[in-house]
């Protein structure tokens, strides 16, 4: 009795992930529990995911908003650009990448892929996201704060969701590191016409933030 | 040391003696009644050097190490694509569990599993969606609980008529 109490007791305590990524760090999130909220009581709404596959994140998302996942791992293109060195020619890959119609898509996942692409190529991107969000649509982006270290470890991160509140980080190699970091100002304008709607800084010096597109209601809410 | 030895004969001795004796006469019976269940739930194999190109429809599990061009349908059975799988077909199934690769689309009534080394390049549309890490997946994933009573609905209304029909129209494809 005394073995077996002590067996359950410690399986409770011990984290429900996926073997060989217990080590990996969990991290608090604000800003996923107001892109959740954002989705909320929208009927069979359509996110897209730029991030890599996460099996987990498309049970979560798809049970918790019933909703229709597109998962385009942009790292992946990323990766391809950087071996083929066509980095250069990034932006114009995004401009052509998305297949999804105008205003097509509801919520947008970036989580931190802005910190692995330069200037234009994050503008192309984020163009193409204003160009599918619907009004009243929401994005969610991570920007680092920091200037990359030497040596810049060439690393992605996958955001694993634990609840709406938490995001387990678990890193895996990519072909660069993490660029230069954007201004708040340069972010701003990236994805104009979107709102900041939220915002987070936190002690891992990572923005947090989330994007919405204002619709009829809101556009004339915010005009007043 | 004396007592040790004296405790440990006695118990190692008649130990294995009485239960080994007891539980071979229970083992045979056993083994018979599991023969029956093993039989009915026999699996259908496509093996490696197969190549079907058109529809396959079925009512019975089926596991494909070959390859598949055309249209996959299993409506109220498992679909397995074996690690040499290969298909370019739209899959139709009650339960898809990808090893293999699969460049179509995948609608499943009851669910998809992506496992480790599975690649699916389509759109996925079932209520419960699984991917391994490791796994390869490119194109959408629909839960939404529409398309999912939807089709429990339809897969429970076909149920008791149409299955055999279903059944006779597989049998030539299958083998």
């Amino acid at each position: 009795m005394a073995f077996s109490d002590l067996f359950s007791r410690r399986r409770k305590d011990e984290p429900d992930l996926d073997t060989g990524a217990a080590k990996a760090p969990v991290h608090s999130t604000k800003v996923l529990a107001k892109f959740i909220a954002g989705l909320t009581g929208r009927s069979s709404p359509v996110l897209l995911d730029l991030g890599s596959v996460t099996g987990s994140n498309v049970t979560f998302f798809g049970e918790r908003l019933g909703c229709k996942i597109i998962v385009e791992d942009l790292s992946k293109d990323i990766d391809k650009a950087v071996k083929e060195k066509t980095l250069a020619d990034l932006p114009a890959h995004f401009t052509r990448r998305f297949s999804q119609e105008d205003t097509s898509v509801d919520g947008v996942l970036c989580w931190d892929l802005f910190d692995y692409l330069d200037k234009h190529a994050a503008a192309a991107l984020a163009r193409q996201i204003v160009r599918i969000v619907k009004p009243e649509g929401v994005v969610l982006a991570f920007f680092n704060t920091l200037e990359p270290k030497e040596p810049n470890p060439a690393v992605y991160t996958k955001h694993v969701v634990v609840d709406s509140a938490h995001l387990q980080y678990r890193p895996y190699p990519a072909a660069r590191g993490k660029q230069r970091p954007f201004q708040n100002r340069d972010i701003q304008r990236m994805f104009e016409p979107l709102r900041i709607t939220e915002q987070f800084l936190l002690k891992s010096q990572q923005r947090e933030m989330l994007f919405r597109k204002l619709g009829g209601t809101t556009a004339a809410a915010a005009d007043v | 040391m004396w007592k040790r030895d004296e405790a440990v004969k006695p118990t190692s001795q008649p130990t294995p003696a009485a239960p080994v004796a007891s539980s071979v006469q229970p083992v045979a019976p056993v083994a018979q009644q599991a023969e029956p269940r093993r039989i009915e739930r026999d699996l259908v194999n496509i093996g490696k050097s197969v190549v079907i190109k058109g529809e396959l429809s079925g009512s019975e599990d089926l596991t494909i190490e070959g390859q598949v061009e055309g249209k996959i349908e299993l409506k109220d059975h498992l679909l397995t694509i074996g690690p040499n799988g290969r298909i370019k077909a739209q899959v139709f199934a009650k339960t898809v569990i990808v090893l293999g690769e699969v460049n179509g689309n995948v609608s499943a009534s009851e669910k998809v599993e992506i496992r480790d080394g599975g690649s699916v390049d389509g759109d996925i549309i079932s209520p419960r969606v699984a991917i391994a890490e490791g796994a390869h997946f490119r194109g959408s994933v629909d839960m939404q609980k529409k398309a999912a009573t939807a089709s429990t609905t339809a897969s429970s209304s076909v149920k008791p008529a149409p299955a055999p029909t279903v059944a006779q129209a597989a049998q030539p494809a299958a083998h």
